[in-house]
């Protein structure tokens, strides 16, 4: 004991006399372990408390309140309320003291024994006895805490000192300066307002002394290591002035008086904050401002500089208009909101009557955005303008004039759509049912282009407001949709045309069924050219079937609609196959991106499941199977097939899980054992072996190839499905994809092997699998006279992929096959080119659409694991290997996502220098990719270069590739956002350089050289950068 | 635009901008030339911003597509320029601008010749004048503040 108040004397004296900063952590190190207490420091401490020279005073008080600070968890009540004491007295003494005393005082606020009456008593001292703002900074600060933790922990007693505290904190704060503690007395300003502190007569002077700072003008240091950001104030400033309707007496002159401010920031914080205050007010806060309000918006809106005022003006308008509607109305009171209305209607109305139609768009947005605010709103304004708006588009004559009003007239429909509740009984529009229909019908029949688009547009929007237009109505849109679909070539009108067919489709798909797609099929099938027919005319029937595909594809939303819509598309492909109709392989590869589409967007019920999987699967398999063994239809084409593949894919991955298994046992036992039970088709012969690669043939149009169908059906089931004989098929996928000499059937089959790999169980069964693989690949790669190497090396591939995408940890076996590969003289360029395969998505197998197992990250994990070994392999190949090596790197990198291509480019930056040199064209568009992305935050590093990243640069600059030379341009035009004393040695190289593009002759390289030399010529001139 | 505290032309007519050119399928062939056509031309100097509003000149329909003509082979550029209003103080500096654009983003082998659409500015010959001497427009960028003027023209517009 005796020892341990020496010790805590000595510690004592070295930090008082000493002063040695570190014995007060030392200090509250023995405090807490229980070694002395803090009476026990007290009484050390005491005759540098009572010393006649302030600072060693000071001194004192600060050791106290450092261990304080440490240790404030464990003292006791009656400790606090004696420490209180004293230290609330020190608040009187000399001026060196107090930072030290306000430390003790905030440590003591944040313990959880704070005596009743404590806080009270220690802010009236504070209040009294300390003037806030002639302290520093930290001590300032040090004030702001104590209120937060007081106000987090005594709210009840806090409440108690009434108006006091809030005067209390008015003065403190008034004349804050630093960013930092701004932040810190906001927070304290918005607790005061939100948690309902009694501000008495001080409201005004708490609006005052916040509202000082409104707008925000901040921009932070350079090298900030704060952290503040002018948003962090401006929202923070934002809650305490729109917390509370008693500010809204001051608050609304202010913002109609910054409004008029010509600095867009503060327009812009003015409007957002007025779009927030309202929420909190009622209409009796806004009722005297309402006229001022208006006006400064309506200007902000007509005389807009800028999208983003003009927007949030628009956005204040209708939360305005929104608290005027949602406000209870007494008795006595007028109409605050139709008081409003009037208003807006008075100043905006004739401006959609004038001739010239000048101010038309501001108007109407200011209508719309005060109609989209509430039901009544809207009732108010469609009353008023919808007559007006009939009577002139009905008395216009001038098409553009027309368009512009059929316009606004859609953007009022669609304006309603957003607040009309789903109780309301009849349709604000309905009295001008009539009317609107027959504009819109009377425009779509209009030849001009831009009308019938409106048109389109404003029927959907009509058709999209609930139980507004009649069964009739419908019928003459569709049509209507179905004459502009068989006459118009426009391709903006089809379109328009198509996307209007498809959104009415799914509200009212019985016209669809009844009249559309008959008359769509009927032209479609009609009988189209014969061979001396003109070119231009076979043209336009080739256009027509194609606006009719894409039109069934776009209402083929509802169950009902697809079970009429997709016989259509398969009468196409089985025309098609028997030669009749004159289908081209064009369009027979569009019907199939036609049926894709269905599948991705009907509905996924029972009944749709049933089409598919019963009807439509089976049917296209037949047909293709039929095509395979005669040889001349399209249908075996392979552009056909890599077509038909999504369409089993996605019905598979998507429809009905049930039905899907049906159709994957079907079809494996078709490709296994020959059974064509299922086939709607029984014309065929009974014992087809699909798998077997059939050498003796020529394989131009192997039956092998089918293969892509039972990989796009396997691959895509959903992961709880057990693909049926699984084993069986591994064995014969491997066989035929290593034998077959036709590259869509080993590739497939590859692809096929490698998407049952990933969706594997774990296990046994897996690893014997995988060892087998490796074993077989392997043997066939390293001999080099084998004639089906490629064929292994797209195994090797795929089964790569496949294994990395789940993290397998087998995964490095076979990708460090690939990398050896790279110095293959036959198979260097493919593996190559191969990463690129492995590090993008594919679309058909292996995806998540296919529920394949893919772990997020895999490509960043593929990257940090492998990086090392293409660098030492780079470092060790032979000179001529070396662009394989670089083509490896650079199609790893574009791969990656941005923020990893930027922190890890900088560690390969020579090799891609390096690579930029590299004679290969696709080398250097890759490298380019990458490289843009970094340029524009360039790390030093890369500054450190920049001698030969320019003069590389403009190297590229007349490649014989056209995309080389634009994407070399692009990064030529980053270059000229690098600091300024950079970049500026170059510019008149670079200008001299960039002249030559210019006259190139390709024009998307010459646009790519005007903008580049456009801001090189800024930089550093005056008026530029 | 500092430099006048009225606007000359407060309330202009806005015109709509036209569409991105549309790309298509021999845009992006190796094999074939390009030629440098009107719109082309109309493409470089249509998102020039005026001097006085944040407008570009296309929205005020200072330049127009059908104003402007080029023949590729004989590498020659006409544009002709409309100020919105016939006594615009500001015509000079627009033509000025027009023609440095150009300058700096076309081929040299082309004779660029920037005018005034006939007929519709006061003193519409002395400017045409000014705009053609190659020496004044060389002696006009030698001048830093109208240099200055004419860069921020020519910067892309920030959103």
């Amino acid at each position: 004991m005796a020892a341990d108040s020496a010790l805590l004397l000595s510690l004592v004296e070295e930090f008082v006399s000493g002063q040695q900063d570190s014995k007060a952590k030392d200090t509250a190190k023995g405090v807490k372990d229980g070694q002395f207490t803090v009476l026990q420091l007290v009484e050390a401490l005491g005759p540098c408390l009572t010393n006649s020279q302030a600072h060693t005073r000071a001194r004192g008080v600060q050791l106290l309140s450092e261990v304080l600070l440490e240790c404030y968890e464990e003292l006791t009540e009656r400790e606090v309320e004696v420490l209180i004491a004293f230290y609330e007295n020190r608040l009187k003494d000399h001026y060196v003291i107090i930072p030290a005393v306000l430390q003790g005082l905030k440590a003591l606020t944040k313990c959880t024994v704070l005596p009743p009456g404590s806080a009270v008593s220690m802010l009236r001292s504070l209040f009294q006895d300390v003037h806030v703002q002639s302290l520093m900074l930290a001590e300032r600060a040090c004030v702001y805490n104590m209120l937060i933790n007081l106000m987090e922990s005594r709210e009840v007693e806090l409440k108690g000192l009434g108006a006091d505290f809030v005067f209390g904190f008015v003065q403190s704060m008034d004349g804050e300066r630093d960013p930092r503690n701004l932040l810190l007395a906001f927070q304290i300003a918005k607790n005061l307002i939100r948690r309902g502190y009694n501000q008495g007569k001080f409201t005004e002077e708490l609006f005052e002394v916040t509202s000082c700072y409104f707008p925000i003008d901040f921009s932070p240091p350079p090298n900030d290591p704060h952290g503040i950001t002018k948003e962090e104030l401006i929202q923070t400033l934002r809650d305490v002035l729109t917390g509370t309707p008693k500010f809204a007496e001051y608050l609304l002159p202010l913002l109609i008086e910054k409004l008029d401010s010509d600095v867009q920031s503060s327009k812009l914080d003015s409007l957002q904050t007025l779009a927030s205050c309202v929420s909190e007010y009622e209409h009796k806060d806004l009722a005297e401002f309402l006229e001022g309000l208006w006006t400064s918006l309506r200007r902000e809106v007509f005389q807009t500089s800028s999208e983003k005022i003009e927007s949030a003006a628009l956005a204040a308008l209708t939360a305005l208009t929104s608290c005027l509607s949602r406000s209870v109305l007494n008795s006595d009171s007028e109409d605050s909101l139709s008081a409003f209305m009037d208003l807006v209607l008075k100043d905006c109305k004739h401006h959609l009557c004038e001739p010239d139609l000048k101010l038309v768009w501001p108007s109407a947005k200011l209508l719309q955005a005060a109609c989209s605010a509430s039901n009544r709103a809207s009732h108010m304004v469609t009353a008023a303008v919808m007559p007006a708006l009939i009577e002139q588009y009905n008395s216009r004559t001038q098409c553009a004039h027309r368009r512009t009003l059929l316009e606004v007239v859609q953007r009022f429909v669609q304006s309603v759509k957003t607040c009309q509740s789903s109780d309301s009984d009849v349709n604000m529009f309905s009295d001008f049912r009539e009317a609107l229909c027959t504009i819109a019908f009377s425009a779509i029949s209009e030849s001009n282009s831009n009308l019938q688009i409106t048109a389109a547009s404003v029927l959907t929007s009509l058709a999209q407001q609930k139980g507004l237009l009649s069964e009739a109505d419908i019928q003459r849109a569709v049509d209507h949709l179905c004459r502009l679909l068989l006459i118009e070539d426009d391709d903006r009108v089809s379109l328009a045309v198509v996307e209007c067919a498809g959104t009415l489709a799914e509200l009212h798909p019985d016209a669809f069924i009844t009249t559309l797609i008959p008359k769509l099929k009927e032209h479609m099938f009609s009988e189209p050219m014969d061979q001396d027919r003109e070119a231009s005319e076979q043209n336009t029937h080739h256009a027509l079937r194609q606006r009719c595909l894409s039109a069934l594809a776009a209402v083929s939303t509802q169950p009902c609609v697809v079970k009429e819509s997709t016989p259509v598309i398969l009468q196409v492909l089985s025309s098609a196959h028997k030669g009749h109709g004159g289908f081209t392989v064009e369009e027979v590869v569009q019907a199939c991106c036609c049926l894709q589409r269905i599948s991705e967007k009907v509905k996924d019920t029972e009944e749709t499941g049933r089409c598919f999987h019963d009807d439509i699967i089976p049917r296209l398999v037949a047909l293709t199977l039929q095509a395979t063994l005669q040889g001349e239809s399209p249908l075996a084409q392979e552009e056909v097939l890599c077509a038909l593949v999504p369409v089993i894919s996605t019905s598979c991955s998507r429809l009905q899980p049930q039905l899907a298994a049906q159709t994957a046992d079907r079809l494996v036992s078709l490709f296994l054992d020959g059974d064509v039970s299922f086939l709607p088709d029984n014309s065929l012969p009974a014992n087809i072996c699909l798998l077997k690669p059939q050498k003796q043939h020529d394989d131009s149009c192997s039956q092998s190839q089918l293969v892509c169908l039972l990989m796009a059906c396997v691959c895509s089931l959903p992961k709880t499905l057990e693909v049926p004989q699984c084993d069986r098929l591994l064995l014969e996928l491997e066989g035929l994809s290593c034998t077959s000499l036709h590259p869509l059937s080993y590739t497939s089959a590859a692809k096929c092997f490698a998407g049952l790999v990933n969706k594997r169980a774990q296990g046994d069964s897996l690893s014997l699998l995988i060892e087998r693989t490796i074993q077989r690949v392997c043997s066939e790669l390293d001999c080099s006279s084998s004639s089906v190497r490629t064929q292994t090396f797209t195994l090797l591939i795929w089964v790569s992929k496949a294994l990395l995408l789940r993290y397998h940890p087998l995964t490095s076996a076979f990708t460090d096959k690939i990398f050896s590969l790279l110095d293959d003289a036959e198979l260097g360029p493919m593996a190559a080119d191969s990463f690129s395969l492995l590090m993008s998505d594919s679309a058909d197998v292996l995806s998540r659409g296919c529920h394949a197992d893919v772990r997020i990250m895999y490509r960043q994990r593929f990257f940090s694991e492998n990086s090392h070994k293409l660098v030492q392999g780079f470092n060790a190949a032979p000179q001529e290997k070396k662009p394989n090596y670089l083509k490896a790197l650079s199609n790893i990198v574009s791969k990656l996502p941005q923020q990893v291509q930027v922190t890890e480019l900088p560690a390969l930056l020579s090799l891609l220098l390096e690579a930029l040199t590299c004679p290969d064209g696709g080398v250097q568009l890759s490298t380019l990719s990458c490289l843009q992305p970094v340029l524009i935050n360039p790390p030093q590093t890369l500054i450190q270069q920049l001698e030969a990243l320019v003069s590389r640069l403009l190297v590229l600059i007349s490649s014989a590739q056209m995309n080389v030379r634009v994407a070399s341009l692009r990064c030529i035009h980053t270059l000229s956002y690098f600091p300024v004393h950079e970049v500026l040695p170059f510019r008149a190289r670079v200008l001299r350089a960039l002249a030559k593009p210019l006259d190139d002759k390709k024009r998307l390289v010459r646009s790519e050289a005007v903008i580049a030399r456009g801001e090189w010529f800024l930089l550093g001139s005056p008026g530029g950068r | 635009m500092s430099s006048v505290s009225q606007l000359e032309n407060a309330n202009p007519v806005i015109f709509q901008r036209s569409v991105e050119r549309l790309l298509t399928a021999s845009d992006e062939d190796e094999e074939i030339h390009d030629p440098i056509d009107n719109r082309e031309i109309f493409d470089l100097i249509r998102s020039i911003n005026d001097p006085e509003h944040p407008l570009s000149l296309e929205e005020l329909n200072v330049v127009e597509q059908v104003r402007v003509q080029v023949d590729d082979v004989g590498s020659t550029v006409g544009v002709e320029f409309t100020p919105t209003i016939p006594h615009c103080s500001m015509a000079t500096l627009i033509g000025l601008s027009i023609k440095v654009k150009l300058l700096r983003s076309l081929p040299q082998r082309f004779k660029i010749d920037v005018h005034i659409t006939p007929g519709t500015h006061a003193s519409e010959e002395a400017v045409n004048k000014q705009l053609a001497d190659k020496e004044r427009v060389a002696a006009a960028l030698e001048n830093s503040s109208l240099l200055e003027v004419v860069n921020q023209c020519l910067s892309p517009r920030g959103l």
